[in-house]
């Protein structure tokens, strides 16, 4: 009893919000979750639209980006480093996750998936999904790893605590209604930047141009003197790049890894892509935050057991008026 | 020809399990355990399992003349990480197989004991659960109209459990509630037979002890946040949150989400979260202070008699440090299969129904859990109940609770 008005003395008042409020809340929360969901599905667009492979395994490769991001934390006691040390530790994670699984994604493609150039689709297609299991169970041994960071240790598949590393106070200050944390705002930060470099390597630089020459003909880029596999091989680094970057944003910004988030992040950033046009990157994008959005406003105002329901209910009209997606090209050949 | 071989092969088949039964070592009675081992719900199966060995080794594994052989079975999957209706069915079935096993304790869901339930029931094989709670498995007008009729086919009784089920501890629950002064309370709920029941159960009696339900809403346990819920909630302004559901359904990733969005000073789940990894999913500082937690059940250390004595024998065959406790519900995997190894001397028959006859017969036992019966539907008549905090990361004890 006496702990308990304790707690209640201590916690800041809860602030009255208004709808207005209420509102702004679920967008910035919609927004949020919606940039994260792009990234991941940047990474399944760019391999549509190179090799028309929907590549099951990419959601769970972000999962062991996350894991490698906790386990980096621990090893190195990122939760010490005070002050301007915080920014280096997320940007150290940042780096290492991006590294690590940009060129797992390369090794992915080597090894499972150039042999079948050339084979039938739907090889190509079990392959992901078979990477797409081992994945999953690498990070369920992974978490089974007695490590001090992974609190319960040898859980293998219980959800891991992501250590805090970016602040939880409220910028517009404590008395505010609304709440944006530098949680929210880093998520801003580090996509936006990405998603327009992206779009610049991919407009404006040579691997750029010859990645979209690989996308609308690789016999005739081959012809043309394109390294064609050297071309697959870079976008899957760069996909999967940007797929450790979204590990590591997701698990700050969640504060809870487990290895089947993959399944569930990876579906929503697969909607996503196809929601905004399979192999169109700002379709990618548009997909990520219509989806982020259409998520927090459903929780939010109809009731979260109906969520996916919603979700996929837009999908399907959005399919039906445009089947190529919001920013889809109309002429793609679809398999 | 062809008949001939058929009736030759159908002949082998018959023939070979009735040689193997007459090979089969007499005087073997086998305990089957069907708990999760595969997830976050590992921790608390593992004291279960100790519970048990405990209670076998007590009696250096043997009855009269009968040896006791125990095998500790997993029913849960990586791919579900969590318990798995299929490997439910799979335990339930090979247990029915394998003649020598008079008992199945099982299981930690209830959802899973709706599987194996029926399936041991037509085998007239005894089940004892440690820790299913949903009301509707053994009494009727508590659940679902064709329950708990549709967990009995033969219409006999072979499900007993030694935990109270959910009606009283979502019950003792909203007292708690509303000793604490909760006036309004935001209800959630994990859509599973467990959660959504105990929920259910909080909510009726939350409302007739006059606190307001300001939303009652089934979550999407693989949701990557709860945000957008815990803004929500926010807004409505509860004084306490209540989320029927378990650790393995997210319960941590709500509190932590409340906690960010600073919605409510309190949040309330049930026995399914008590355990540790619950704990360190949501990261101490998001419930320090804040998560209150019943349990069906006293703590280890607020064991009294002979429960003092169980913990002493755990902590010393377990090689406890001094401040560890065993987990909430070792103590319920110890008692399961003490009552039933209590049963098997007045058993007139040692097979399976002479064993379930002499189990049902339990009265006035005294246990670790103190004197207690099984009543006319397999269920315990304990009701001491504790409601339990968060203090520095670890479970602390806080009071009583019960009728």
């Amino acid at each position: 009893m006496i702990m308990s008005q304790a707690v209640v003395s201590e916690s800041v008042a809860p602030v009255a919000m208004g709808w207005g409020d209420v509102l702004s809340q679920q967008l910035i929360t919609g927004v949020s979750n919606g940039m994260i969901i792009a990234m991941i599905a940047i990474g399944y667009t760019m391999v549509y639209g190179i090799i028309e492979l929907i590549n099951f395994a990419h959601g769970d490769l972000c999962t062991l980006g996350s894991f490698l991001a906790l386990t980096m934390v621990g090893a190195l006691g990122m939760e010490a480093w005070a002050g301007m040390g915080g920014t280096a530790a997320v940007v150290t994670l940042l780096i290492s996750s991006a590294v690590f699984c940009g060129a797992l994604n390369w090794t992915i493609d080597r090894v499972a998936y150039r042999p079948l150039r050339g084979k039938p689709k739907l090889a190509l297609l079990v392959s992901a999904i078979g990477c797409s299991f081992i994945l999953v169970n690498i990070a369920l041994f992974w978490g089974g790893l007695p490590m001090e960071v992974f609190g319960g240790g040898n859980q293998a598949a219980a959800p891991k605590d992501f250590p805090s590393l970016i602040s939880n106070e409220n910028l517009l200050g404590a008395q505010s209604a609304i709440t944006v944390t530098w949680r929210d705002l880093f998520v801003v930060i580090v996509t936006v930047p990405l998603m327009i470099g992206l779009t610049w390597l991919v407009k404006s630089t040579r691997l750029g141009k010859a990645m979209r020459a690989v996308a609308q003909n690789p016999i005739a880029a081959a012809l043309m003197g394109i390294d064609v596999n050297r071309v697959i091989g870079s976008t899957f680094l760069i996909g999967g790049a940007l797929g450790g970057f979204a590990s590591v944003i997701y698990a700050l910004y969640n504060n809870t890894i487990s290895f089947q988030m993959g399944y569930r992040t990876g579906m929503d950033a697969f909607t996503a892509a196809v929601l905004g046009g399979i192999g169109s990157l700002p379709g990618a994008v548009v997909g990520g935050i219509v989806i982020g959005l259409v998520r927090a406003l459903s929780d939010g105002y109809i009731e979260a057991r109906w969520t996916n329901s919603v979700v996929f209910g837009i999908l399907i009209l959005t399919l039906v008026f445009r089947p190529s997606g919001i920013l889809g090209a109309k002429l793609r050949e679809k398999v | 020809m062809l008949k001939n071989i058929a009736v030759v092969c159908l002949l082998a088949f018959a023939v070979t399990p009735a040689m193997a039964q007459g090979e089969k070592p007499e005087k073997v009675l086998k305990i089957i355990s069907s708990l999760p081992r595969t997830g976050s719900a590992n921790a608390q199966t593992t004291t279960m399992v100790n519970g048990i060995q405990l209670a076998i080794d007590e009696v250096n594994g043997k009855v009269g003349d009968y040896t006791i052989v125990y095998e500790d079975m997993d029913d849960a999957s990586p791919q579900r990480g969590n318990w798995d209706p299929a490997v439910e069915a799979q335990n339930a079935n090979k247990a029915v197989r394998d003649e020598s096993v008079i008992a199945y304790i099982g299981t930690f869901n209830s959802g899973a004991s709706k599987i194996s339930m029926p399936v041991l029931n037509k085998a007239g094989l005894l089940m004892i659960s440690p820790a299913a709670t949903y009301p509707g498995l053994t009494k009727p007008g508590k659940g679902e109209a064709n329950e708990p009729k549709i967990y009995r086919p033969t219409g006999k009784i072979n499900f007993f459990r030694v935990v109270p089920a959910d009606d009283l501890q979502g019950f003792v629950a909203a007292e708690w509630a509303k000793d604490m002064g909760v006036k309004k309370v935001y209800i959630l709920d994990d859509r599973e037979l467990y959660g959504k029941g105990i929920a259910n159960v909080f909510e009726n009696h939350a409302k007739e002890l006059g606190i307001e339900v300001l939303g009652r809403e089934g979550i999407d346990p693989k949701a990557s946040n709860f945000k957008s819920l815990a803004t929500k909630i926010k807004a409505a302004a509860p004084d306490m949150v209540y989320f029927g559901g378990t650790t393995q359904n997210s319960a941590g990733q709500i509190a932590k989400d409340l906690h960010t969005a600073n919605a409510t000073p309190k949040f309330m789940v049930p026995d399914g979260c008590f355990e540790k990894a619950f704990i360190e999913a949501a990261g101490a500082e998001n419930v320090n202070g804040s998560a209150y937690i019943t349990f069906g059940g006293l703590p280890a250390d607020k064991l009294t008699g002979r429960g003092a004595e169980f913990r002493a024998n755990y902590k010393k065959k377990y090689n406890l440090k001094e401040n560890e406790e065993p987990e909430g519900y070792a103590v319920y995997g110890y008692e399961a299969c003490k009552v039933l190894l209590d049963a098997i001397p007045r058993a007139k028959t040692k097979d399976r129904a002479g064993i379930l006859q002499a189990v049902s017969e339990t009265k006035n036992y005294n246990g670790a859990l103190g004197i207690w019966s099984f009543d006319e539907n397999g269920d315990t008549t304990n009701t001491t109940m504790s409601g339990n905090t968060v203090e520095n990361g670890e479970f602390k004890f806080v009071k009583v609770l019960g009728k």
